[in-house]
């Protein structure tokens, strides 16, 4: 989706402020809503894919709006209620709907420490040949999708040289839809700063993009 | 730039009506009441923690989550992971030239030798910054950051203006952290469009060479391991 949160190559959003000594949560609740949220995903009724389909359809004027857990939030809502752990009137109301049985946390204490060492990986591990070889120059499809994509509008219809291959990888595209994982390579495509900016980039400068086996066609 | 900028958005809440206007009156009242100018155009509604205790009542009592768990998480990513790890890695990787190739060519299994990995790290690329190159990361479609060595993102990181600018005006940015860069370094940015998670191992500045290892972790800042600054050379009394 050609939504406002592809903000590669965008002007006057405004100077970075760095922020001296800065908390890792400013308040209280964006550290529940952080929790909260990875506590939810446990449940595996989505996945990181879907996770931010969801944050990237809150509206544009919205989504520049509201601060960062505040996105978060609204992903984890809409997905919450979408995928039948919670009913919205439930979160109107604050209360379980009468008659509801209480479950048990998929993600309880003791298993914090092993889910945050152990990660989610997004590799798969089934034979899936590359389609490009490093160093073969390619170019990123000219696609538009209405869902989600990892292919940033700044690449498309770009000209760029395979420089790594990251192995084989979930599909966000179709992952996110939850309508498979089609595992394929992900590579590090580079392109120079003047084939995306044009002349008046410096010459010797590039932007690595990590791009998908589907989102590329040979040059 | 700023001011025409404001200027737009008062008149384009004129045009809007209340509603519109209310919020970003809503909006310099926060900045004011809190100190806090880093969200800028943001608003954030004074009712979002009444909104997310009622939300986490229901979720616990309805068994979904359990709060020694949310307890848990806050307190990994407060106190236990950030940026100090990755400083650890830079440092081993100053001080050990083998480490230096293991980290290079297979990062997941180097990070794991000094016990870190894991969540929104599971897939690491390091690249390595030179008098030659000099290597940035950002994410412009989200925030997507290796948090097992840099802990959670700061805010600029996540902000509509770095995850704009960095990709066509990289060295714009690095000019805004302070970072003039001569034209004949190449200048490399890492968008981290897929879950590979990248950190930067920045050059080891001079007049360190008598270190230990755990005194060079002390020197390295997140900022370096973005890309988006140098690590200091090191001050006379400086920390070590």
């Amino acid at each position: 989706m050609n939504g406002v949160h592809d903000m590669g190559g965008m002007q006057d959003m405004g100077p970075i402020q760095e922020e001296k000594n800065e908390p890792v949560f400013h308040h209280p609740w964006e550290g529940r809503v952080f929790a909260i949220t990875r506590s939810m995903s446990a449940w595996r009724k989505w996945n990181i894919d879907a996770l931010r389909y969801q944050r990237e359809l809150i509206p544009p004027a919205e989504y520049l709006r509201i601060s960062y857990y505040e996105i978060w939030l609204t992903g984890l809502l809409e997905l919450s209620v979408k995928s039948g752990l919670v009913a919205r009137a439930e979160i109107d109301s604050g209360k379980p709907a009468a008659g509801s049985a209480k479950r048990t946390p998929a993600l309880t204490a003791d298993k914090v420490a092993s889910l945050v060492a152990q990660g989610t990986p997004a590799s798969r591990d089934v034979m899936a040949p590359p389609k490009f070889q490093m160093g073969q120059r390619v170019r990123a499809r000219n696609i538009n999708p209405i869902g989600h994509t990892r292919l940033p509008r700044y690449a498309r219809g770009k000209f760029g040289t395979i420089e790594r291959d990251h192995g084989v990888f979930v599909f966000p595209d179709t992952n996110a839809e939850f309508l498979g994982e089609k595992p394929q390579h992900v590579y590090s495509v580079r392109f120079t700063a003047r084939e995306l900016w044009g002349e008046r980039s410096t010459l010797s400068d590039a932007v690595y993009v990590d791009l998908w086996d589907d989102y590329l066609e040979p040059a | 730039m700023k001011a025409s900028r404001r200027d737009f958005l008062t008149t384009a809440a004129t045009a809007a009506g209340a509603a519109a206007t209310a919020n970003l009156a809503n909006a310099e009242d926060h900045q004011q009441s809190t100190g806090h100018d880093h969200h800028d155009h943001q608003v954030v509604p004074s009712d979002m923690a009444l909104r997310v205790k009622s939300l986490e009542s229901l979720l616990v009592e309805k068994g979904l989550v359990d709060r020694a768990a949310l307890d848990a998480l806050i307190d990994t990513y407060e106190h236990k992971v950030g940026p100090r790890n990755g400083a650890q890695v830079v440092a081993r990787a100053w001080v050990d030239p083998g480490y230096k190739q293991r980290l290079l060519t297979d990062a997941d299994k180097a990070i794991a030798e000094l016990g870190y990995g894991g969540q929104q790290g599971e897939h690491m690329v390091v690249v390595e910054n030179s008098s030659m190159v000099h290597n940035m990361v950002v994410c412009t479609l989200c925030s997507c950051y290796p948090w097992p060595v840099l802990g959670l993102p700061p805010v600029w990181y996540k902000s509509a203006p770095y995850r704009s600018r960095s990709v066509i005006d990289p060295r714009g940015v690095l000019r805004e952290f302070g970072l003039q860069l001569s034209e004949d370094v190449e200048v490399r940015v890492w968008d981290s469009t897929a879950e590979l998670r990248y950190l930067v191992l920045p050059e080891r500045p001079f007049g360190t060479e008598g270190l230990t290892e755990s005194a060079l972790a002390a020197l390295v800042t997140r900022d370096s391991m973005i890309g988006v600054a140098k690590v200091p050379p090191r001050r006379e009394g400086g920390a070590a």
